[in-house]
């Protein structure tokens, strides 16, 4: 613990606050009576939530011609959103797992939400894999299950299996994570509780830990176990995501640059959104003590570092398309930025590249409602360069006369917009029974900044 | 493809850079719901039996009943299809045909190897036409005043009723053309019964000025018959022989015989084109003229003058253009080997004119010889009758399977003429716009139900005979002749019978009988050639005629593609086949060139009102490329208000700008925009291949100096596979190769796949949407200067590639490489997850977005291929090589314990191709058609740089242009 | 104060292992229950007409395609008209009630409904002709039905099942005469015939989707 980041004068925990004001805070919110205002939103993203679940109803009882889908454009929203999805993920993965190995002790305070991020980030992904299929009542034979009819497997050749693999490990991983995190504070809330229900339930859900040292040893044990393993999935999830592309022999897809590329542009996107929703949180349970300023400096900058390799990406595929000498790699990209959709390309490049260049100023890294702004730009671009990818490449290949447009159908925008429903209903139900910020993690970090 | 690069380019749009078509690109987001839901096409769908059971195979499933036979049929198979020799006839002409009969349905037309218009091959309204046997809006019942009736009551009503008319004035018959001798010869019976009546053969696409033209050189009405075969050079002025003015695919057959070069030493006939609109055969010419209509026959003449009687010119010569001059010399350096030949919209002075010069070229008895018409329409007849129907002195009016009141000439005004009519009896397969007004309606049989018998082209006569009971009580047009003139026999089958037996006195008739059906070509029925001499005074008349003053516009009326006159409206299949050039479905369009549009600022879908002699319709524009300047060409047969739910109120009705004087084309035209926009839908939104090798070409000179210059365009680069191959050394190897220079870009093959393979209907919307289900495609581009631009086709289906991009990416096997080289794709395995077809780079997998078998009614289901799966939605589908039929002559080859022989198995759309420019076969097999045209110098796999390895390649295509012209056009 | 007592840990183990325990075993259950073994196998409806193919194929010892005219040349074996059994039973048992609904089947041109036993999904094509000439008997998939009184299906006809002899059939080839004798026991090992039979007579059972689905 000698190697510690952070210059004493710019403490983590402001306002003079001790431990037992953490727990008083944070439980607190909890613990408190539902605010109208949660109401409001919760009622608002809970119709959003029946939206999706209604388009998908739909869907599946009339087919996937409902979507704007079409020949040559196979995939178009569909897998747009769901790899939006997973890449807003991983910013929760990151900042638990990676930062922790790193020592990172500013990660304490936001660990916690970031990591329920990703939970129902990817739950929100894992939707459209499951529905952009045909027969989603067949979507079972994904999976290795032997079947007594046909003897059939799945085809280990295809990278859709692989994501298979990829997502589901990724969400069981982060579960655990996120779970296990969740016990010390659990406790807290159950030996706080004052009704006899909160008592039983929060007594269940911390399955009986009593913080006696046998406890933390195996809870720290548990934790350095499972954020070994999900630090490789940080990379391999959305390095195995963009395999989907990088795999088939679409210009425009078949590109070994896309894996750091992928993974890169998620990081991106994901402290994005974290940014986005922390900054509103922050602000409406007042934790500007404990969610200082630094926090999110931090996260700016690394949108900032992200960003910027995102569009060293978007400069590199261009020069291979041009040096690979190949035609139709040439024109599928000559295509992206003076084509049918080039407005689709330059909303990405805005929102990506140039509008995150304002970090870079010291004022507006420390702005909330700059960084505000900025971060929902970055969520804009970064589901557009999922768009450009998938729908541009796709509409003009190889063959002209089987080129063609994609044009959203109504219940394209409505699936969207309900994933964001999803997503949000339940990070509004997560802020209101469970703790957002990791009491025991920050209480420890104060403790070992004290030590001199 | 010359070495200096051709000048391509994108959609006129694009290249224009109109607002409009950017508006259009950046139309992403639709207006409002998508609204296929309930939309008229939705009835067209089936629930595919797979869904069901597939959904139910873990628990007990539903009874299921097993219904044979009470008394078994003498030598019937359950489960083995029979095959019926008869005949198709359109416009009077029968073609021979096969009919291919699962369980008592037919399910699939095929030509007659044996029958000289067929030779084993069909067009695509062959292929169609057993769809519109199904169809659930044909007529159903007798309808009396629109009211429900019976024969029974008909009859009664005959009964009565023709017994008043004593000599039979006022009595008058309108049938389409007629070449049925049985038929013919109950005419004669009502006309001897009837001596004051009359009967009008009427043929909307008509094509009298043929024969009085040459009757105006030869002083008979004949009928040519052409042997292109024969003819190094021809000229077509504006005769889209290949295409809208074929009668008879044998035509495109003969003409295709002489495109195939196997060795840079074979040769290769020369095409020149002159015509207003861009036709199949124009899109095939090796040099093509756009012209307007009227000045055809100004070129006509002055070709004429150009060769002048044998070689010398006369007066006015010299005015020519040199174009024509060059035709003129290439037609003299092939005396008695080449043709020239008129178009039905040209007057008759132009036929005379082109006879003539085939006569002066010593053509006549080479590639041209004259018989007796095998059919005679009179359009003038109709007009006349209609005039005495409106002076009254028509009491009964018989209309035998016509509809003219949608499409008689306009100025007939057929639908007041026939109101008063007091006694009108209609015949018709629908209840069309004539049944409507008549007060007698007869359900007509469909060809395939009927006994009945025609002639070819040539004459050659063929029995009808029916291949399954009519399914709605209809009769045939000869029984309810013979029902109105009391004949001796009253059914179809004993008139035909007997007027044959008739025949063949002395011979042993049952024997011939049996045979002429059984073969369906009756031997040595063809008319016999006569011997001509022109008046050659007349045609110095002719050659002297003034050309016509210049008119502002002209309007072209051609056939349409898919429903021809207007009788195939309510067929699906032919509704939703892309126009072979314009790539519309589901409607017609007033077409112009470029220039022309650019001028009256007209754009795609702007609905124009077109004004000729006072007469009026309103129709969508759109941009023909290579279209003459100063005219407009439309499809006829579209806008149909009375007819079936798939062909009512589709495209727009032209008929009413078409006067009986000239039913080919009007002049001095006027074209009004009404300010309104309509939506036309093509299956191909992009028209240049970008530079890229996909069609390679080359001219016959060029590929003589250098046969290797095609493969010169592959790539260099070595490639290897970083998967393990497959081992294809052992058994059949399945292979395709698709002779490009054949090709003339006809659907007919893009139909026959449809039929064979169950392939769905989508509809307008659907299509616009870009999810048309054909499994093969004719890719079109335009190539060369955006006014008067070539065409190339490339027909394009799975091309089964040995390393399959689809397969290794599909997660859960659905797709996968059979051991013979097939991409197999089982559709109960699928989940429809469409990354094949993301993957597939010629983007020949379709996806069953929808239902789009829901709602078929039990006698749509009928037309269904047995052998093949009915794929429900959700589920990919593509070109399987007719896996079906492989499998079938296997088993039968396994069963006689012997290898399958080179052309036993037979693919649907190379079996139906009128040019023969597909092959099938085993490439493991070195003798083997396909391997032959494998080592051919012109042989290419379509985008090889990338290794797929297609089974399917393609035989460059070659140009063969007059070296004098090349230069002077240099495109 | 505490809602749990000490013991409650324990307790609460040992319900996640019994929840556990509970899913496998349903899961385990229920994929073995609905193998086709079990929804398919010995499915014998009632027929609308009581034949028994024991008499006529077993006692009476009638060849199968005496009746079963296609299976030799046609994807279907074939189920007989009424005239078939009339044949005979114009004179034998002339009058027997059991077989008036053949006599009014014959009579009034009106086919009998038999229930179909052995179904096969529509997306599978089947060919009766292709097994029969290759030597595989009636027996093999349809058991023996020269002693069944009322037919019952006796195998799963699943894909894995067909699979199984496409990818080994010695044991399943004979001599194609011999198809139609259920009884047919041969003098030595039938793998060892079938092996010879399949090096003399060239066949290879194809494995490929297109054989079967199309």
């Amino acid at each position: 613990m000698a190697t510690v980041s952070q210059p004493a004068e710019t403490p983590l925990v402001l306002g003079g606050l001790t431990p037992a004001d953490v727990t008083r805070r944070v439980a607190g919110i909890v613990e408190q009576k539902t605010p109208r205002a949660w109401w409001a939103a919760f009622a608002f993203t809970g119709s959003l939530t029946l939206v999706l679940f209604a388009m998908l109803g739909y869907l599946v009882t009339t087919g996937i011609g409902v979507w704007g889908n079409n020949s040559p454009v196979g995939w178009a929203f569909d897998i747009t959103n769901f790899v939006f999805w997973i890449g807003i993920g991983h910013a929760g993965t990151l900042i638990s797992a990676i930062l922790y190995l790193f020592r990172q002790r500013w990660r304490t305070s936001i660990n916690r939400f970031a990591e329920a991020m990703t939970i129902f980030a990817v739950t929100c992904a894992a939707i459209f894999p499951l529905f952009h299929v045909g027969r989603p009542w067949r979507a079972y034979w994904l999976f290795p299950v032997p079947n007594e009819w046909s003897g059939m497997w799945p085809n280990f050749r295809s990278p859709l299996v692989w994501d298979v693999f990829a997502v589901s490990t990724y969400f069981t991983v982060s579960l655990l994570f996120w779970y296990l995190g969740l016990i010390p504070d659990l406790a807290t809330l159950r030996d706080r509780a004052t009704t006899r229900v909160r008592q039983i339930v929060y007594g269940i859900l911390s399955l009986g830990w009593r913080g006696s040292a046998r406890h933390w040893n195996h809870y720290e044990m548990a934790y350095l176990l499972l954020a070994g393993l999900s630090t490789p999935l940080v990379l391999s999830v959305h390095s195995i995501v963009s395999f989907d592309f990088a795999v088939s022999l679409l210009p425009g897809w078949h590109a070994t640059i896309f894996p750091p590329y992928f993974v890169a542009g998620a990081i991106f996107s994901g402290f994005a959104m974290v940014v986005t929703l922390m900054v509103v949180a922050r602000w409406f349970f007042g934790l500007h003590h404990l969610v200082t300023m630094k926090h999110l400096e931090n996260m700016n900058k690394v949108m900032l570092a992200t960003g910027l390799i995102v569009g060293y990406a978007y400069a590199v595929e261009f020069f291979i398309a041009w040096y690979s000498g190949n035609p139709y790699e040439r024109f599928a990209f000559v295509n992206r930025a003076l084509g049918p959709y080039a407005w689709a390309y330059w909303i990405m490049v805005a929102c990506n590249v140039l509008v995150p260049q304002l970090f870079w100023f010291r004022r507006i890294r420390t702005s909330v409602p700059a960084m505000f702004v900025i971060s929902l730009l970055v969520n804009v671009g970064m589901w557009f360069e999922r768009f450009v990818i998938i729908v541009t490449s796709l509409h003009r290949d190889f063959l002209p006369a089987a080129w063609g447009m994609f044009r959203p159908t109504w219940v394209d925008l409505l699936t969207l917009a309900g994933s964001f429903g999803l997503f949000l209903t339940l990070f509004l139900l997560f802020v209101r029974f469970l703790p957002m910020i990791s009491m025991s993690e920050v209480k420890a970090m104060m403790a070992a900044e004290e030590t001199p | 493809m010359s070495e200096k690069a051709k000048r391509y380019w994108r959609s006129l749009d694009e290249l224009t850079g109109t607002p409009a078509f950017r508006r259009w690109l950046e139309r992403e987001f639709p207006e409002g719901a998508s609204e296929w839901v309930g939309s008229r096409r939705t009835l067209l769908k089936l629930m595919a039996a797979s869904f069901s059971l597939a959904g139910l195979t873990a628990c007990r499933r539903p009874e299921e009943k097993i219904l044979p036979f009470s008394k078994g049929v003498e030598g019937y198979v359950p489960g083995q299809p029979v095959y019926y020799a008869s005949i198709m006839t359109l416009g009077g002409l029968a073609t021979g045909v096969l009919v291919e009969c699962h369980e008592g349905r037919p399910t699939k037309i095929e030509g007659n190897p044996e029958h000289p218009a067929s030779r084993g091959t069909a067009t695509a309204f062959m292929q169609a036409s057993v769809l519109s046997l199904y169809d659930p809006d044909r007529s159903r019942s007798v309808l009396r005043e629109g009211r429900r009736s019976s024969w029974e009551e008909f009859e009664a009503f005959v009964q009565q009723h023709m017994r008043q008319l004593g000599k039979g004035e006022g009595l008058r018959f309108v049938s389409g053309a007629i070449s049925s001798p049985s038929l013919l010869t109950l005419r004669n019976y009502v006309l001897d019964r009837y001596p004051r009546a009359r009967w009008v053969p009427y043929e909307p696409i008509s094509r009298e000025s043929e024969p009085a033209g040459i009757e105006l050189l030869f002083g008979r009405p004949l009928q040519p018959v052409y042997r292109f075969e024969q003819a190094d050079v021809i000229v077509a002025l504006d005769a889209d022989f290949l295409g809208l003015d074929n009668l008879a695919p044998v035509w495109i057959r003969e003409y295709a015989a002489r495109r195939r070069v196997a060795t840079p030493q074979d040769s290769m006939n020369r095409l020149y084109v002159v015509e207003p609109g861009f036709s199949l055969t124009g899109a095939n010419a090796d040099h093509r003229w756009r012209a307007r209509p009227s000045e055809i026959g100004q070129i006509a003449r002055e070709l004429a003058r150009e060769l002048g009687v044998n070689g010398l010119k006369v007066l006015g010569s010299g005015s020519s253009h040199p174009w024509l001059a060059a035709v003129a010399r290439d037609l003299q350096r092939h005396r008695g080997r080449s043709l020239v030949l008129a178009g039905p919209r040209q007057p008759a002075a132009v036929h005379a004119l082109a006879h003539w010069i085939n006569h002066a070229l010593g053509n006549v008895g080479r590639t041209v010889h004259y018989t007796e018409p095998v059919v005679r329409t009179d359009l003038a007849g109709l007009a006349a009758l209609a005039e005495e129907a409106r002076a009254g002195q028509v009491n009964t009016l018989v209309i035998l399977g016509a509809n003219p009141v949608y499409n008689a000439p306009a100025d007939a005004d057929f639908a007041a003429a026939m109101k008063r009519v007091p006694v009108t009896i209609h015949l018709g397969e629908e209840v069309d716009e004539t049944a409507a007004l008549a007060a007698w309606h007869l359900p007509e049989a469909h060809y395939l139900e009927s006994w009945s018998d025609g002639r070819a082209l040539d004459g050659t006569a063929s029995i009808q005979q029916p291949t399954i009971a009519p399914l709605f009580g209809g009769r045939t047009a000869s029984e309810v002749v013979a029902l109105l003139a009391g004949y001796e026999h009253r059914r179809a089958y004993d008139i035909v019978r007997n007027y044959w037996l008739g025949q063949w006195k002395g011979r042993d008739g049952e024997r011939a009988w049996e045979r002429a059906v059984h073969d369906g070509v009756i031997a040595g029925t063809e008319f016999a050639p006569v011997s001509v001499t022109p008046d050659l005074r007349r045609v110095q008349g002719l050659l002297n005629e003034p050309a016509p003053p210049p008119a502002d516009l002209e309007v072209v009326f051609l056939p349409s593609s898919a429903t021809y006159d207007g009788r195939f409206a309510n067929n699906g299949w032919l509704q939703e086949a892309p126009d072979p050039i314009t790539k519309l479905t589901w409607d017609n369009a007033a077409c112009l060139s470029p220039a022309t549009a650019r001028q009256m600022g007209l754009e795609n879908g702007d609905v124009v009102e077109i004004e000729a002699q006072g007469r009026r319709a309103q129709m969508p524009v759109w941009i023909l490329p290579g279209h003459a300047d100063g005219a407009v060409s439309v499809a006829l047969g579209y806008g149909r208000k009375r007819c079936g739910r798939v062909g009512r109120n589709v495209g727009h009705d032209p008929y009413p700008l078409r006067a009986g004087a000239q039913p080919g084309f009007v002049r001095g035209a006027v074209l009004r925009r009404t300010g309104r926009r309509y939506r036309l839908v093509t299956t191909q939104e992009h028209h240049s291949m970008e530079g890229r090798p996909l069609v390679r070409e080359a001219t016959l000179e060029e590929f003589r100096a250098q046969p290797d210059l095609i493969r010169k365009q592959s790539p260099k680069t070595e490639l290897f596979s970083l998967f393990k191959e497959h081992d294809y050394s052992q058994g059949y190897q399945w292979g395709m190769a698709i002779d490009l220079n054949a090709c003339i870009g006809c659907n007919a093959c893009v139909l026959a796949c449809q039929a064979e393979n169950n392939i769905p209907i989508v509809g307008k919307d659907q299509v616009r949407r870009g999810r048309e289900m054909h499994w093969i495609r004719l890719d079109r581009y335009f190539e060369g200067d955006p006014e008067d631009p070539q065409i190339a086709w490339q027909p394009v289906a799975c091309q089964h590639c040995e390393l399959a991009p689809c397969e290794t990416v599909c997660p859960v096997a659905a797709t996968n490489h059979s051991p013979e080289g097939l991409n197999d794709m089982a559709y109960n395995r699928c989940i429809g997850t469409r990354y094949c077809a993301n993957n597939c780079p010629y983007k020949v997998r379709r996806f069953n977005f929808l239902d789009y078998h829901r709602g078929l009614q039990e006698v749509q289901k009928m037309v269904f291929n047995p052998d093949v799966t009915v794929r429900m939605r959700g589920v990919m589908e593509k070109c399987t090589y007719c896996v079906q039929r492989i499998e079938e002559k296997k088993i039968q080859a396994k069963a006689e314990g012997r290898r399958l022989r080179d052309g036993e198995i037979l693919t649907a759309c190379q079996q139906t191709c009128p040019a023969q420019a597909i092959v099938f076969g085993d490439i493991n097999d070195p003798e083997s058609r396909v391997s032959r045209l494998r080592r051919d110098p012109r042989n290419y796999s379509l985008l090889e740089e990338l290794n797929t390895r297609p089974r399917t390649v393609y035989l460059a295509r070659l140009r063969n242009p007059n070296p004098e012209l090349a230069s002077q056009e240099g495109s | 104060m505490q809602v749990f007592s000490r013991q409650s840990d324990r307790y609460f183990r040992i319900f996640l292992a019994v929840l556990l325990m509970a899913v496998l075993g349903s899961v385990t259950l229920f994929s073995f229950v609905s193998r086709p073994q079990f929804t398919e196998v010995g499915y014998s409806p009632v027929q609308p007409v009581a034949y028994s193919h024991k008499l006529h194929a077993g006692n009476l010892g009638m060849d199968c395609r005496y009746c079963h005219i296609g299976v030799e040349q046609s994807a279907h074996a074939g189920v007989p008209p009424a005239e078939v059994c009339m044949n005979c039973h114009a004179r034998v048992k002339k009058d027997s009630p059991l077989l008036a609904r053949v006599r009014e089947s014959y009579e009034s041109g009106q086919p009998i409904p038999w229930v179909r036993i052995h179904r096969l999904p529509d997306y599978v094509q089947f060919n009766h002709q292709a097994h029969v000439v290759a030597g595989v008997s009636c027996v093999s998939c349809h058991g023996r039905v020269d002693q069944m009184v009322e037919v019952r299906q006796v195998e799963p006809l699943s894909m894995a099942w067909c699979l199984d002899c496409h990818r080994n059939p010695a044991p399943y080839v004979r001599p194609p005469e011999l198809v139609t004798r259920l009884d047919w026991q041969p003098d030595r090992d039938p793998v060892e015939i079938g092996r010879e039979l399949i090096a003399a007579r060239g066949i290879n059972p194809p494995l490929q989707c297109s054989a079967c689905h199309r």
